[in-house]
């Protein structure tokens, strides 16, 4: 890799943080500071912008770069990723999008809290939000990181501590001054530009093997060296027993957690009406759909035209392959076209973690101030402003972020985006269905529901081969590791559901039927939505 | 939400009035509102509207729809995830040229995805949205009428 790349790869990843920046200083300077403003953007943002905007947050760079990458190693079994990522989107549409848009105002907690005891219950959701939101947030900062070392080849660990603290400054800039109207207009610029380079890429593979998809399959299948089993599945899942069940436990964290996701659910508010939101869903599925089928021609286009072995000398996790193959398909290192579409890649993945995190942040501050914040203040105390109390919260986050960043800065840290996942789908998931749909739930069944999945979705981890015993471990000098798979989804989330249905038979309390009335009432047809 | 005016004529919003479908008039309080009361009667409209006929009918399209639909497309992806883990040996039997079964089903599920977000789009566009959005006003005018203010 040449000065040049770098060069320019910087110049259009400053160019997009001054547009980021722009943007959000407009925004700021026509803000009134109200909590509608600061957590949900005004409600005014169109379905077609908000669809771009959960696609912006959804695409991370570790679906751009991870999973084609995967597929240039691996062949079939990186497509498996893809496929739990976009499913997942139908439990959010089927179950989620509209109900919580028509009975919540900003968090997860809204909807959950609405027919309980309001405090034990909003404790409960704040806490396991924040806690997914900064898993993400850590898997998020960390990439960032390597991602410098990989792209620009300064692998010294100064550069990589920079860059985890710039990225936490920037997006505790874009929350705490602009809201998420600022948030939102970063995910659709940063949507656009990366569907563009995925767009751009995908045509340029299939120019390259003429259109002919069969003869791409087949030059990657031959130049990976494992032939016809390079496009079936096995090659990286199909291990011992551990680790298929490892694979069918990751995919139902996949599928089930994106509906818990709170950086997600609180787009649904930035629209105006439950039809809006539904329209929101229907753009992002298109767009996310489409991505992972971009990337999955990305995948095997890199292994047909790279090939996985200097693929794999690149980066053993293979994800420099969409670099590689972009320099190689703009005429090979050296010439200007290689370098000009090897820097928009590196820009664009940087716009990618700068635009995710951001969203997280926002998320997870809101969770703190309307949650956490808003329950355990003294009753008499003095009285905040809830946003002044977001933007504080931003920073804390991201402080707290940088921290953790810089100290797993050398940990290969790619559970976390599964382990945050899960979380979702053993935490979040199960009390937000039992509120929707559950007439006898109660506030007790809330409060076992949230714990109930977050408790063992933690602990497994910590008895789990990623943390010990084993020497890809965090701490491979010792060993407690208890529990086989990497990824609890597979116990947890049906504990979590377990534990919801469990406190909910043993509490004594009567379940509100005036309230459940309201909570279904309001979540089919809107009345009283704000 | 629960606002409270004392000097808001009750009688002039929402009196007697019908929903349209076929729910009788609820009691509307005669006179001016304690703030507890009017609470009460606020959530008494939603038990009310949640036994209406319009409503249980727009739940039940919800559901009848909703609940096949998840309960498909979950089977769909689990049977997917566990047949490309447990029998790689019938997922790469190969179909034509280099496409596999494992192929055809990976990409099945994307167009099966498609297919559902199509469907539920236009079953909640054709069959809820119009009735939905009737209860809205509905439910809101006789809460507001409950409450003796505007809310």
């Amino acid at each position: 890799m040449t000065g040049d790349h770098q060069t320019l790869a910087l110049l259009l990843f400053s160019g997009f943080v001054a547009v980021t920046l722009a943007i959000t200083t407009w925004v700021s300077r026509r803000r009134h500071g109200s909590a509608e403003e600061f957590y949900a953007g005004g409600r005014l943002f169109s379905p077609m912008e908000n669809g771009f905007a959960i696609a912006g947050d959804y695409m991370s760079a570790a679906s751009f770069l991870g999973i084609s990458g995967l597929i240039a190693l691996y062949g079939y079994d990186g497509l498996l990723y893809g496929v739990g990522f976009l499913v997942a989107w139908l439990v959010v549409l089927y179950l989620v999008a509209e109900l919580v848009r028509n009975c919540g105002r900003f968090t997860l907690a809204d909807v959950v809290a609405a027919r309980m005891s309001e405090r034990p219950v909003r404790i409960a959701a704040g806490a396991s939000s924040v806690t997914v939101s900064v898993l993400y947030l850590v898997a998020q900062m960390v990439g960032a990181g390597s991602l410098v070392a990989l792209l620009l080849g300064r692998t010294s660990g100064a550069a990589q501590a920079w860059t985890v603290i710039g990225v936490g400054a920037l997006m505790v800039i874009y929350v705490s001054l602009g809201g998420m109207r600022a948030t939102t207009w970063i995910q659709i610029v940063k949507a656009v530009l990366l569907l563009s380079g995925t767009v751009v890429l995908t045509v340029l593979v299939l120019l390259r093997f003429h259109g002919d998809v069969d003869r791409l399959l087949l030059t990657a299948a031959e130049r990976s060296g494992q032939g016809r089993a390079f496009l079936a599945p096995g090659l990286k899942y199909g291990g011992d027993w551990n680790s298929r069940l490892d694979f069918v436990s990751l995919g139902l964290a996949l599928v089930l957690g994106t509906a818990g996701l709170p950086h997600i659910l609180s787009r649904f508010y930035t629209v105006p009406t439950a039809r809006a939101a539904r329209r929101s869903v229907v753009w992002s599925i298109g767009l996310i759909g489409g991505f992972y089928l971009m990337t999955i021609v990305l995948g095997f286009g890199a292994a047909a035209v790279v090939g996985p072995r200097a693929v794999r000398g690149s980066n053993a996790a293979g994800n420099t392959a969409v670099p590689l193959l972009a320099l190689d398909l703009g005429g090979g290192a050296g010439s200007t076209g290689g370098t000009v579409l090897f820097a928009v890649v590196a820009a664009v993945a940087f716009a990618t973690i700068l635009a995710v995190v951001a969203g997280i942040t926002l998320a997870s501050s809101a969770s703190v101030a309307h949650d956490l914040y808003a329950s355990l203040r003294r009753r008499h105390g003095k009285h905040r402003s809830e946003v002044a109390v977001a933007r504080w919260a931003a920073a804390g986050i991201g402080v707290v972020a940088i921290g953790l960043g810089l100290l797993a800065r050398d940990l290969n840290v790619a559970f976390l985006v599964g382990l945050a996942f899960a979380v979702a789908a053993s935490a979040n998931l199960p009390v937000l269905l039992y509120s929707l749909f559950w007439r006898g739930f109660t506030t007790r069944g809330a409060v076992w529901a949230v714990y109930g999945g977050l408790l063992p979705a933690i602990g497994l981890v910590l008895l789990s081969p990623v943390v010990s015993g084993s020497p890809e471990s965090l701490f491979p000098g010792v060993d407690f590791q208890y529990f086989p798979l990497e990824n609890p989804g597979i116990v947890s989330i049906p504990l979590g559901f377990l534990a919801g249905w469990l406190g909910t038979v043993t509490s004594d309390e009567v379940p509100d039927e005036a309230g459940y009335a309201e909570t279904e009432v309001r979540s089919l047809t809107g009345a009283g939505a704000v | 939400m629960a606002y409270e005016d004392p000097w808001y004529d009750t009688s002039a919003s929402g009196w007697g009035e019908l929903d349209g479908a076929g729910m009788p008039a609820p009691a509307v309080p005669a006179a001016r509102a304690e703030p507890g009361a009017a609470a009460a009667r606020a959530r008494d409209v939603y038990v009310e509207v949640q036994r209406s006929e319009a409503f249980q009918e727009v739940r039940g399209r919800y559901r009848r729809f909703v609940v096949p639909g998840v309960t498909a497309f979950l089977v769909w992806y689990v049977a997917y995830v566990v047949a490309a883990t447990t029998a790689p040996r019938l997922m790469a039997r190969p179909v034509v040229g280099a496409v596999n079964v494992g192929m055809l089903a990976g990409l099945g599920q994307f167009v099966t995805t498609f297919l559902f977000t199509w469907a539920y789009a236009r079953h909640a566009r054709l069959r809820r949205d119009r009735a939905a959005l009737e209860l809205r006003w509905d439910t809101q005018e006789l809460a507001r009428g409950a409450q003796g203010g505007n809310p």
